[in-house]
């Protein structure tokens, strides 16, 4: 097989659906009619928890391996960003400057996350979840134990991002495009690898493994780099994330919080990557305004219920549910317009796009 | 075990000088060399006391687990939350009751009787669909482990056990000999010593009832092939309601046991879920002994982890899980993937 036509693929989009254009305007000119607030905490927020959401859609969607351990990539990322560069704790911060700490934090998240892949890939279905969970489980308690190097339970605080072209990029309208550019080169490339060689090989390998490998691919390598793939994306989030928080602990890497991108994830739908972001908005604006319907302290039982609700009655989560919707709505309008002699519309307007 | 020995002669050479050594390093009073290398006697054996006392709660918590799983492929992620829920309600009807046993026997009824509910009422109706009846006991633990907190608040519980399982015991381990010549014996708490033996009760209960009895039996042939039992006019899904409340009741048992020997406070489910995950992917899913083996290595790496080196603790848990994942994917005593 040759590498090099790996990537070969297509991006040319045929018939650009108007209400893509529609949503990248709002999300554009979204800082010019919003608070502070709504940029920040919601905003750039969602994108980034949507971007860590992505990297496990991406790996569920297309490679069926539920990985749990996305959130401990991004953390790892976080991590080493407060440890290379600089921190206000006064444990590590080795000063590095901040274009090098990023590149090797995202490389050394990646290849964490290969690592990953790599222990769990011989491993199928409830074995990945299972496996994934217990190493999450195991960097948390690992980096609250560990005090030489990430410094225990209080971790590290004063995580800033770089002053660039002087601009504060913690400042909420600089920070939240560039979450929205992260995000959407994100998108981008789980695109572009999903109609891939490497993409298809792997989505593939998900419906049938046994048949992939007697054709002569290289099943476990396929998955190991679609962790690597992943990881590239969970730890750029990573970064995002630390640099939102400006601060990073074993709280910020918790099982809660992996079990939160989970629930976002599959709560959004894991057959598209557009259903992360759907499941991080809906959570952060349940997260935010969710005191107003409830006591705060209940959030919890809010999320999970939403989670049981999602799971029982619509696995492919709001995206399916809004599918499911859209078909009843265009049958009944095809039904009216078989009355009147018209045509009946295509249903699967991006499924055909998968396969060229 | 004679064809055992004949077949593998070498790696038996190997156990048994592992276990001769072991056995002079428990009996033996240490030389100085030895203290030099290894500190005092007294920590290791403590610390070694300590991982077996450890790995049988964790076979306690773990056997329920890799029951469930091996009969009905349902990682039942709500586990931990079942644990802790159990060593709750025991403590509140220990308190109420003033009678640590009845809390026992409570916790073990209340978790089973839920854990059959949730199989009757939740999974039957998602059957073969793994991934999802995962999903929902993730969904479950997240509700459980939020009322919990509402009900109990986030205060560390400790109960005690009945009086004749109260103080220590003075174990026939010398751990040195004075200039004197007097001999000062190991002391050890009689409450963990108890954990230990009920936890192999409950084992060879478990081995028993699977392997004796006919509805064991009937479990057996469900691992093996689910299909081919209700075929054969089993009514499988009692079958199934049965073992859910067996394995989520041991999780309550267990709850009790561990809650009374170390203590109860949120964040436990969580450590039981780990242990528990580890311990059967270690051991191999769906089997008993599998998670003997498990929670054994797995307690006794964590306790000497703790003990010689603190920060790392728990990369040893971790690598030895990486290991056998590396060398058996289906874990030590874990059978073939069951085709179908």
């Amino acid at each position: 097989m040759n590498s090099r036509r790996w990537f070969s693929g297509t991006l040319s989009e045929t018939g650009l659906h108007p209400s893509i254009l529609v949503v990248a305007i709002f999300l554009l000119a979204y800082p010019g009619f919003t608070s502070d607030f709504f940029t920040f905490q919601i905003g750039a927020y969602s994108l980034i928890l949507a971007t860590i959401a992505l990297s496990l859609m991406m790996l569920a969607g297309y490679g069926g391996m539920i990985s749990l351990a996305q959130l401990t990539v991004a953390g790892l990322a976080g991590y080493l960003i407060a440890i290379l560069g600089d921190n206000s704790v006064g444990v590590m911060g080795l000063g590095w400057p901040w274009w090098l700490t990023v590149i090797v934090a995202i490389s050394i998240a990646a290849l964490f996350s290969a690592f990953i892949g790599a222990i769990s890939v011989r491993t199928e279905g409830i074995y990945t979840i299972m496996i994934t969970l217990a190493i999450a489980v195991a960097f948390f308690y690992f980096v609250r134990q560990n005090y030489t190097i990430f410094n225990g339970f209080t971790g590290f605080a004063g995580v800033e991002p770089p002053n660039l072209f002087g601009v504060y990029w913690r400042s909420p309208v600089p920070f939240y495009y560039l979450c929205l550019t992260i995000a959407a080169i994100s998108l981008g490339a789980v695109f572009y690898i999903s109609r891939s060689t490497f993409g298809l090989s792997l989505q593939a390998i998900r419906d049938n493994p046994r048949r992939m490998r007697s054709l002569g691919f290289n099943v476990a390598f396929h998955r190991i780099f679609a962790y690597f793939l992943s990881g590239l994306i969970a730890g750029t989030a990573g970064v995002l994330l630390v640099w939102f928080n400006g601060r990073i602990s074993p709280g910020s890497i918790g099982v809660d919080v992996v079990i939160d991108i989970l629930v976002i994830a599959v709560v959004g739908g894991l057959r598209h990557p557009i259903g992360p972001f759907l499941g991080a908005i809906a959570f952060v604006l349940l997260e935010n305004f969710a005191i107003d319907l409830i006591d705060r302290e209940r959030f919890n039982t809010v999320i999970g219920l939403a989670f049981l609700l999602i799971v029982l009655y619509s696995p492919d989560g709001l995206l399916g549910l809004w599918n499911r919707l859209r078909e009843k709505l265009r049958s009944a309008k095809a039904d009216r317009l078989a009355l009147n002699g018209g045509n009946k519309v295509d249903a699967s307007s991006y499924e055909s796009l998968d396969n060229p | 075990m004679r064809r055992f020995i004949e077949q593998h002669t070498f790696w038996s050479i190997v156990a048994l000088l592992f276990v001769a050594i072991l056995l002079w390093l428990i009996f033996a009073v240490w030389p100085d060399w030895l203290v030099d290398i290894l500190g005092r006697k007294k920590t290791f054996v403590n610390t070694l006391l300590n991982g077996l006392t450890l790995g049988g709660l964790y076979f306690l918590v773990a056997s329920g687990f890799t029951l469930i799983f091996g009969l009905m492929r349902n990682v039942n992620l709500a586990h931990g939350s079942m644990y802790l829920l159990g060593a709750y309600i025991g403590y509140e009807v220990a308190e109420a009751s003033g009678s640590w046993f009845l809390g026992l026997a409570v916790a073990f009824l209340a978790i089973g009787a839920s854990g059959m509910l949730m199989q009757t009422l939740v999974f039957r109706r998602m059957e073969g669909d793994d991934i999802r009846q995962t999903m929902v006991t993730i969904a479950i633990s997240i509700i459980v482990a939020d009322l919990m907190l509402a009900i109990w608040t986030g205060t560390t519980y400790q109960f005690a056990p009945p009086e004749w399982l109260f103080g220590a015991a003075q174990l026939p381990i010398v751990s040195v000999i004075k200039s004197s010549g007097d001999m000062v014996y190991i002391k050890y708490p009689i409450y963990r010593l108890a954990v230990f033996f009920a936890a192999v009760a409950v084992g060879i209960a478990l081995w028993l009832f699977l392997n004796r009895t006919r509805i064991g039996m009937m479990i057996r042939a469900g691992v093996n092939d689910r299909d081919m039992l209700s075929a054969s006019g089993v009514n499988v899904q009692l079958v199934f309601v049965l073992v859910f409340g067996i394995g989520a009741g041991l999780a309550g048992f267990a709850g009790v046991v561990g809650g009374t020997a170390l203590s109860i406070s949120p964040g436990e489910d969580v450590r039981y879920l780990l242990a528990s995950l580890i311990v059967v992917i270690v051991g191999g899913l769906g089997s008993v002994p599998g998670a003997a083996i498990g929670a054994l290595l797995i307690g006794l790496a964590e306790q000497f982890g703790l003990a010689y080196f603190p920060t790392y603790g728990v990369v040893l848990t971790f690598l030895i899980m990486v290991l056998v994942l590396a060398i058996r994917p289906q874990g030590l005593m874990g059978g073939r993937e069951v085709k179908r």
